[in-house]
């Protein structure tokens, strides 16, 4: 199976050539055949090495293949080379399946746009770089996918060019995630001066007799890499370029900003996790960062109206759950998660996309309503979308993956009881916010009429999604519901098991507890914004609570400090230096040199007469010189 | 009565003509005459040359001179095209109004 492996990203890569060189003259029929056809190829070849994978494990538990040397500069050596293990397949199975799906709805999604082959040319070439970022053996590779699926976010959330703010939307987001890319990039350099080498494999097998557990440059590797998952990843403190992001079409954000390009971060964190072991400091900031993260995502989620924005704060919000994971040690919960959210996110963004194109681009969902048996396939996928995602127990996929995070932020050696309590009140909030979106979008009058109905191609994927949003839970139950971990024992072949603490019992307690939050968060949003909205107005009447309300609707103010601290500064100096300083000295020379010219464009004349008196007085002169010397 | 005559007379006659050349080709307005006056340096150098292969026994100053006129025969048809061309375009030899080709 090593000799297939090219051909997963080498599908969309082709399609993306084929899109972008001949999309113009290409009909519409056959850019959706190439666009959404590159796509599903990689995803059944997936299928076909992943169930090999599967059935009997390849020595070492990984296949590779190297294609060819990247460069050779003494001992640097880059090569082509992919790996997949038991962690990549995961993240390749969700890029590819997923994706695929992705591809299919926005066939349908994207008909009427102008700019079809463009769309499905950028698409293609965001999945081609994601699969290089993940099946990448080494780290300049795993880079180069890294930078192109940040090229692909800028390219996608800028698409409806036409609209300025877009623009600004596409620009915030390169230029932020590019903070983390930069430090990022010196903790290669870091690792390459303490290695001589950026192969991943080795990099995990050397480091634990380099550094000793707790060393300072440990601390500092892990610290960089950990600021490029960061801006990827959209935690905190770089999260606010992802809800601006929403300005892209809905297949985007659920493909780029929920499903793949946004979990790249944890990918990074697991894959390095040798590096992170061995800084136990830095272990506890990822914990801290996903914790701040998920609360302060959640309680902007809660005050939004446009609908995108909300699922967008509940991306990162579930984004820092996978960071507390990772934090905790829970590597594989930390992987749980993120399919699972996948999963539900991508169908929720997809939903949201019909909702919004059904209601004539109506992204207010105070102005949305009564939709509940207008658009009953996307009713009822949203609804088990939202299920999954406020982690409603035991029916949906969510409640499996949160509840080992739950779990672990209670009982692993790095957990603590207020790791544990954040969590706790993230799920409360996370399941009154869902709950919010789901009652002002599907119940209640109906305020905006449907336009028109989406088609089997955009209703098909999201049933398949739905379909693994409620079951794909089943593949890790929890230790006290049987011991069935079909996941983490794939995992375990890449991840450290998660240590625990000594004697801690009770899961099913938590269980409970996690439960009854669940439906607290639910019954509180219900009251509020479903049976008695009057207590809502009654709680605007006040002041305080109304400025919390815009506080937290402002994404907690981190966009307007910003806006003082960074921009204003660099907009400030960039004013100053308008004509450029340094561009003074060479258009000098510039003006001199003309002044200079119209000066002895006078000798010119036109006076045969002057020109010859000219020569003869230069030929006096020099023979005179020469005379004298 | 064939008393040589010095080198230095001969220099100071060709030294003379060119003088008188550059002279006409300054002052002259008309373009053939100028022509002219060219012709006239041409010579006084050429003479030169003659002078200097006597004095020093050498057959390059008549070599010089041969190729000197070849090249005067030459310049004066071109320029004799040109001067042609001009009077057909401008209706006029006076130098002084042919200034076209200023700044």
């Amino acid at each position: 199976m090593d000799y297939l492996l090219w051909l997963i990203p080498a599908f969309p890569l082709v399609g993306f050539i084929v899109l972008a060189l001949l999309g113009k003259h290409l009909s519409r029929f056959w850019i959706a055949i190439i666009g959404a056809g590159s796509v599903s190829l990689s995803a059944i070849l997936t299928f076909v090495i992943g169930f090999s994978f599967l059935s009997s494990t390849p020595t070492g538990g990984h296949y590779s293949q190297t294609l060819w040397t990247w460069l050779e500069v003494a001992a640097f050596n880059p090569k082509i080379t992919l790996y997949l293990d038991a962690l990549s397949l995961v993240f390749v199975f969700v890029i590819t399946f997923i994706g695929a799906l992705i591809h299919i709805y926005s066939v349908a999604f994207m008909a009427a746009d102008k700019d079809y082959a463009r769309f499905f040319a950028c698409m293609n070439l965001f999945v081609f770089s994601m699969l290089l970022l993940v099946l990448a053996d080494n780290l300049l590779l795993l880079y180069l996918g890294w930078e192109g699926v940040g090229l692909c976010s800028y390219l996608l959330i800028g698409f409806w060019y036409e609209n300025p703010t877009n623009g600004y939307a596409a620009r915030k987001a390169f230029i932020i995630t590019r903070l983390g890319d930069t430090a990022m990039a010196i903790g290669l350099f870091v690792i390459f001066y303490q290695f001589g080498t950026l192969v991943i494999p080795d990099i995990l097998a050397l480091a634990p007799s380099t550094w000793h557990e707790g060393a300072t440059i440990a601390t500092v590797a892990a610290l960089l890499l950990l600021a490029g998952g960061i801006g990827k990843s959209a935690q905190l403190p770089l999260q606010t370029w992802l809800p601006d992001a929403m300005a892209g079409p809905s297949p985007v954000s659920a493909l780029i900003h929920a499903a793949t390009m946004v979990t790249a971060g944890v990918y990074l964190i697991a894959r390095m996790h040798v590096i992170f072991q061995l800084s136990p400091i830095v272990q506890m900031i990822v914990a801290g960062i996903g914790a701040a993260t998920l609360l302060i995502a959640g309680f902007s989620a809660l005050t939004q109206y446009d609908i995108k924005r909300v699922l967008a704060y509940s991306t990162i919000s579930q984004i820092g759950y996978m960071f507390l994971a990772l934090g905790l040690g829970a590597w594989t919960a930390a992987i749980f998660h993120f399919m699972i959210h996948a999963f539900f996110k991508a169908l929720l963004f997809l939903a949201a996309g019909a909702v919004i194109e059904a209601l004539n681009h109506e992204h207010n969902m105070f102005k949305m309503g009564g939709l509940k048996n207008k658009l009953p396939v996307i009713f009822w996928t949203f609804l088990i979308g939202s299920a999954s995602l406020a982690a409603l127990p035991i029916i949906s996929a969510g409640f499996y993956s949160k509840d080992q995070i739950l779990w672990y932020a209670w009982a692993s050696e790095h957990g603590s009881p207020i790791l544990w309590l954040i969590a706790l009140l993230g799920a409360f909030i996370t399941a009154a916010y869902t709950t919010r979106m789901m009652v002002l979008t599907f119940w209640g009058d109906a305020k905006t009429s449907v336009g028109h109905y989406p088609g089997k191609l955009m209703t098909i994927p999201l049933i398949v999604l739905a379909f693994f949003s409620l079951f794909a839970g089943f593949i890790e139950l929890p230790h006290n519901f049987g011991q069935f971990t079909l996941f983490s024992n794939l995992l375990h072949q890449v991840l450290p098991e998660t240590v625990l603490k000594a004697g801690i019992h009770g899961e099913l307690l938590f269980q409970l507890l996690a439960l009854l939050v669940t439906f607290g968060g639910i019954y509180l949003a219900y009251i509020f914004w479903y049976k008695q909205p009057q207590r809502i107005e009654k709680l605007k009447r006040s002041a305080p609570l109304m400025s919390l309300y815009r506080f937290w609707f402002s994404g907690w103010g981190f966009d307007q400090v910003y806006q003082v601290l960074f921009v204003k500064p660099i907009v400030f100096i960039a004013n100053i230096n308008k004509n450029d300083v340094v561009d003074k000295l060479y258009q000098g020379i510039t003006t001199a040199t003309v002044h200079l010219y119209r000066l002895l464009s006078f000798t010119q004349s036109g006076s045969l007469r002057w020109y010859i008196i000219g020569l003869v007085i230069g030929a006096i002169l020099i023979l005179s010189i020469q005379l004298m010397l | 009565m064939n008393a040589p005559i010095s080198i230095e007379m001969v220099m100071l006659l060709a030294g003379i003509l060119f003088i008188l050349g550059i002279a006409g080709v300054i002052i002259r307005k008309n373009i053939i005459f100028m022509l002219l006056s060219v012709e006239i340096m041409l010579n006084a150098a050429g003479l030169a040359f003659v002078a200097a292969g006597s004095r020093w026994a050498q057959p390059d100053g008549q070599v010089m001179f041969i190729f000197i006129l070849t090249m005067a025969a030459a310049e004066v048809s071109v320029g004799l095209a040109l001067i042609l061309r001009i009077y057909h375009q401008h209706k006029s030899l006076d130098i002084d109004k042919l200034k076209e080709m200023k700044g």
